[in-house]
């Protein structure tokens, strides 16, 4: 025990690692990070403890945690780390993890918004608002939030009802299919 | 002054104020914008949440086609200026980056065009002293507080153009254009950016603390440059106050339609009507009077 810390699961600290191509293994636990954090009082875990529980090897807390899914991705933590940890890019990691190995992710909304939007991106090269909010609504189960809204969005020109294409849409879809193919090499 | 143009989507849909009032304030200032052709999305959040290559590939699409136009990109959207720059980056700095992204756009690319978000232009390339000289109705005294929020001073070495955590580009602007900036602190905290969908719970609280922050510090009307900003401090902001405590409604501006007013562009140039929050005060009907200041009784 003396002469080595117990806490190094270090195939997730690699992994990790690899995957954000950040030093996650320097944090030194200043807390920096958690203080900035816009999202720290809706947080279950607070960024700094989610740099400690991947020294632990705690892969399964991490991927089901609400927190991962709650960084609003400022970068105010990337920012301040006074060991030059990219920690928002680790946030980002995370839930790739935890989509790609289908953890039981407790609130889906930000995953289904992510999948609705890039759906939209997919079919028409760019965002079509109404279209994606739709998809949103649906998968999410998230039906009447906002709902109100749309009338008012509408009038103001603010979601149109018809999608705005790219002349580029075909390219763009080959440019999804093969992001997939190289994301699978990683 | 020639800029390749990337508006992105946000601003054909909820913040097409955001476009028009550039593209009106850029005519006037004598900016040339010749728009991207067959730009794309940049991916924005849910791709560099999603998947590493596609937060990269996207951007890069248009810095490609932008590469025809033989002129820096000038963007709006704080987010997709955060985009393209990150990708530029990754190109720059991560060989292995750029030979996926290569293969994946079947092009090659050096990340070599350059990215400006339209207050860099403003501030660096033309100067507050050109839109001082161009002011015809002054924003006399308007207690505006400026609020950078975080996509475009951060990560500094990737992002920013000025100091990240003192950003002063907008400050200098309206002081040109005649209006009082007022000193507070939240200028780069974050508003939610993008939870906005999926959590407008976190949204209401965080625009309730930088609104009523703004209102502390004096200022009558808030002063943006992102769209993600603007619609979670005006379109949310009702909510936020029925969640938070009541505030007096303090419209939240694009830049570029306050600078536009000062310019003597109409309120039609800058897109007023699309506020929530209306700010159709601030335009006395004497086209000659300076910007008014005197708040609508509510
Ligand atoms: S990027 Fe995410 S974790 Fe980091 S400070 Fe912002 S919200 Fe918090
Ligand atoms: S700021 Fe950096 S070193 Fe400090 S706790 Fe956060 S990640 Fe660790």
């Amino acid at each position: 025990m003396a002469d080595t810390l117990q806490w190094e699961n270090t195939s997730l600290v690699r992994e990790v690692e690899r995957l954000s191509g950040t030093p996650v293994g320097a944090c030194f636990q200043c807390h920096k990070c958690s203080t900035g954090c816009p999202v720290g009082p809706e947080m279950d875990l607070l960024s700094s403890q989610v740099m400690r529980m991947i020294h632990l090897g705690q892969e399964q807390e991490l991927l089901e945690s609400r927190g991962i899914w709650l960084c609003a991705s400022c970068e105010a933590c990337t920012t301040r780390c006074p060991m030059g940890i990219d920690v928002a890019a680790v946030m980002d990691t995370l839930r790739m993890m935890a989509v790609d190995r289908k953890a039981a992710i407790p609130d889906a909304r930000g995953e289904k918004f992510n999948r609705s939007f890039l759906g939209s991106v997919r079919r028409h090269g760019r965002v079509f608002e109404l279209g994606m909010l739709a998809f949103y609504k649906i998968r999410s189960g998230d039906l009447f939030s906002d709902v109100g809204k749309f009338p008012q969005m509408l009038a103001k020109g603010k979601i149109s009802l018809l999608p705005k294409r790219s002349g580029a849409a075909k390219q763009v879809r080959d440019v999804f299919r093969r992001a997939e193919e190289e994301e699978k090499k990683r | 002054m020639k800029y390749a143009y990337y508006p992105g989507c946000s601003l054909e849909s909820t913040a097409w104020d955001f476009d028009r009032s550039t593209r009106a304030l850029c005519r006037v200032l004598g900016i040339e914008l010749v728009d991207i052709p067959d730009w794309v999305c940049c991916g924005s959040t849910p791709a560099h949440v999603s998947s590493a290559s596609l937060a990269v590939a996207l951007p890069v699409v248009n810095l490609q086609k932008a590469a025809t136009i033989d002129a820096p990109i000038m963007t709006a959207c704080a987010s997709c200026y955060a985009r393209l720059r990150t990708a530029n980056y990754k190109v720059q700095n991560e060989p292995d980056e750029r030979e996926r992204v290569e293969r994946i756009t079947s092009a090659p690319y050096d990340g070599g065009v350059k990215v400006q978000h339209v207050l860099d232009v403003l501030v660096n390339d033309l100067g507050p002293d050109a839109i001082r000289a161009k002011v015809t109705r002054p924003l006399e005294g308007l207690r505006v507080a400026c609020y950078y929020g975080c996509l475009l001073n951060r990560p500094p070495e990737i992002v920013a153009f000025e100091n990240a955590e003192h950003p002063s580009s907008m400050e200098r602007l309206l002081e040109a254009a005649g209006a009082k900036p007022v000193e507070w602190p939240y200028k780069t905290e974050c508003c939610g950016a993008s939870l906005s969908i999926s959590n407008p719970a976190v949204i209401s609280r965080l625009s309730h603390k930088l609104l009523s922050m703004a209102r502390e510090a004096g200022a009558q009307c808030v002063a943006v440059a992102c769209p993600l900003c603007q619609v979670n401090l005006d379109l949310r902001q009702a909510d936020a106050k029925l969640a938070h405590g009541d505030l007096p409604d303090t419209p939240a501006l694009y830049i570029t339609q306050l600078l536009g007013l000062a310019v003597g562009l109409s309120p039609d140039e800058v897109g007023l009507s699309a506020l929530s929050v209306n700010a159709d005060w601030l335009v006395p009907s004497d086209p000659t009077a300076t910007v008014s200041t005197a708040e609508n009784p509510r």
